[in-house]
């Protein structure tokens, strides 16, 4: 049984400390449905589409249930998956660098490219090496966002938050939290070495491990998306690194003074893609809910979303923002964040063993 | 009936009512154990879970320092935590069996363990606004000019070590209560009649006869203090590791469940070896 559990990615934006005690049982959200729904399609998912206001169009207008699962890493998600009947899951929602990993245990089905609104989703996140396989769609990529720097400006010099080494420096010493995911985190600690994200490799550990020391000595506390938002907001760290738009635009009504930006070192970008269960019964109505959550009404409510806000993957969902949604979502200045960005590492299993280890040594020191 | 017949009936009898409860346990604790002891001894090899007996997962345990710190930091923290939750408990639990009128002391139970009723992650992240730099605790001690500089308290081993013994004073006051409300006011009165003195009472007849409970409460603490991984992930900061985070953090994206099996089944050496001691020391005091 175990032993085609996989490699997954960790979710960065989902209440982690809060759900990680109980990964199996991970909570099972039923939103509010048409009292007689004919029909039910169950999704495996990110705590972002459990906002009522994002499924209830979609179940009221196909006279549909649709049950959420949230679950925490893809480790978990595909657990899950692996303890469950063929056909209990409709739609996965999953790490954009792990899909590869769902498609070669040949868990998603093919989707047709012509049903999806490619041509509208920026092209820097299409994505196309991990959503396809041999040409073939199986996944589509429904938002992303950035692990940067979000600071509170009342507090700190927002030019220096433009110059990522400021974080591996004493200058804000104790006033810093790390996001408490080695992924992006290695990936900054690469940027700031001058390395690629995706050129990162088993030689630059040496070199990795002294910057994340030097992240580490520099900072308060390591945590998860509410400590770390907890934090900032309290006032018990100025400065929060792997944070972006998902941590401070949802604050952004109630706490103004906390921001976010790319340094001109760049950053590292996440994105997560949405894909048809293979042994789906329900194949129409699962790639429907595709259709819907990457539909520009349906990406608006998902970038939006209660449980962590992000950038639409679709670019027309800008029509359906409000000027202060798209502030806080710094829709307009996308072009330029693209291109600073980078796909956050995606390592082999060996490195990635490597990747965990460097990040265990670091919490420990 | 002869009496073998009627000891036969008997045993059956006894048998039958603890079936359910055996099977309860080999169903759910010694089945899943055993799986995972096995799982423990496999090995994750790239995306691969390969059922090759070897020690490779304890091996790594003891050769990598951030890992057998994990051990270290949670017995630390745990024998801290137990020992104040001890002396802390024990106070109130004699004050509400003792110097509370009966009429009141259900009351003050309830009072006692009111926090229980709150889920334990939101009273974790509610310490956490207490600690925090701008929290209650430190706007007051600078309000009443006791401290220049607020305390870094928050993401600590104090904030975890804080959050711990808040919940586990309510468990072991539940324990020793229910020891000390059961002792005989005649033990009190022939220790007087001795001539001894309300400390000399308390020393020699209350707290040994009392023990029973305190090593109860003291034995749950160290097995839900150890095991736990809600209260260091939010209080700590992950400025140290506990060996729970540990085995979390092999879940999480990897799934390297071989590594996270055999983490736990070290912990629940560390559980075993509290037991034993325990235990022991138990069976001396009542002899």
């Amino acid at each position: 049984m175990m032993q085609s559990v996989h490699d997954g990615a960790h979710l960065r934006r989902f209440f982690s400390s809060v759900a990680a005690g109980a990964i199996v049982a991970a909570s099972l959200i039923s939103v509010p449905a048409p009292a007689f729904a004919t029909e039910e399609l169950n999704a495996l998912v990110w705590c972002d589409h459990t906002d009522p206001a994002l499924v209830e169009p979609f179940e009221k207008a196909n006279d549909v249930k649709v049950n959420l699962k949230v679950y925490e890493g893809t480790g978990a998600a595909l657990s899950i998956l692996d303890q469950s009947r063929p056909g209990d899951w409709d739609v996965l929602v999953i790490d954009g660098v792990d899909v590869h990993r769902a498609i070669d245990l040949d868990l998603l089905a093919e989707m047709p490219a012509d049903a999806l609104p490619t041509a509208d989703i920026f092209p820097e996140v299409r994505m196309e090496a991990n959503n396809t396989k041999d040409g073939k769609t199986y996944a589509v990529t429904e938002k992303f966002g950035y692990n940067t720097v979000s600071y509170d400006k009342s507090k700190v010099d927002p030019k220096d938050m433009q110059d990522l080494s400021v974080v591996f420096s004493d200058k804000y010493k104790g006033r810093i939290a790390l996001y408490d995911y080695y992924l992006p985190m290695i990936g900054l600690a690469g940027l700031g070495l001058g390395k690629k994200t995706a050129e990162l490799s088993e030689a630059d550990m040496p070199a990795l491990k002294e910057k994340l020391a030097e992240m580490r000595a520099a900072s308060k506390q390591v945590s998860d998306v509410v400590s770390s938002q907890t934090a900032l907001a309290t006032g018990e760290v100025d400065i929060l690194v792997g944070g972006g738009e998902w941590i401070t635009a949802v604050l952004s009504a109630d706490k103004p003074n906390l921001d976010w930006t790319i340094p001109e070192q760049g950053a590292v970008r996440w994105a997560q893609s949405i894909g048809v269960m293979k042994d789906s019964a329900k194949q129409d109505l699962a790639l429907k809910f595709v259709q819907y959550i990457v539909s520009p009404e349906g990406q608006a409510r998902l970038a939006t979303s209660s449980c962590y806000w992000a950038m639409p993957a679709n670019s027309k969902a800008g029509e359906h923002l409000t000027d202060p949604q798209k502030a806080a979502l710094r829709f307009n200045e996308q072009a330029e964040y693209l291109k600073k960005t980078q796909l956050y590492p995606i390592p082999s299993t060996e490195l990635d063993q490597q990747f965990q280890d460097a990040w265990t040594e670091m919490l420990q020191q | 009936m002869t009496a073998t017949t009627l000891e036969d009936a008997d045993r059956r009898k006894a048998w039958g009512f603890a079936a359910p409860a055996l099977l309860w346990t080999l169903a759910f604790f010694v089945v899943p154990f055993l799986f995972m002891a096995a799982m423990s001894l496999w090995k994750r090899e790239g995306r691969e879970i390969v059922r090759v007996w070897n020690l490779d997962n304890y091996a790594r345990f003891f050769s990598e320092n951030a890992l057998l710190q994990g051990l270290v930091n949670s017995l630390e923290i745990t024998v801290i935590v137990t020992v104040l939750s001890v002396l802390l408990a024990y106070p109130l639990a004699w004050i509400i069996a003792e110097r509370v009128p009966k009429r009141f002391q259900r009351m003050a139970l309830i009072l006692a363990i009111l926090p229980f009723w709150t889920s334990y992650v939101v009273r974790s992240y509610s310490w956490l606004l207490v600690l925090s730099k701008n929290g209650v605790i430190n706007q007051m001690l600078t309000g009443l000019g006791l401290i220049a500089e607020p305390l870094e308290i928050a993401s600590t081993r104090t904030a975890t070590v804080i959050g711990f013994v808040h919940f586990f004073v309510m468990l072991l006051t539940l324990t020793i209560y229910s020891n000390l409300i059961q002792l005989s006011p005649n033990y009190r009165r022939a220790a007087a009649d001795l001539g001894a003195n309300a400390f000399q009472t308390f020393w020699h007849v209350v707290l040994p006869l009392t023990l029973p409970g305190i090593m109860t409460g003291a034995f749950l603490t160290f097995v839900l203090c150890i095991g736990d991984y809600v209260t260091p992930q939010i209080l700590g900061g992950n400025n140290e590791l506990v060996l729970p985070q540990i085995i979390m953090l092999q879940l999480g994206r990897r799934a390297d469940f071989p590594m996270a099996a055999a983490l736990s089944i070290i912990l629940m050496l560390a559980v075993t070896v509290a037991y034993v001691l325990c235990a022991r020391w138990l069976k001396i005091e009542r002899a």
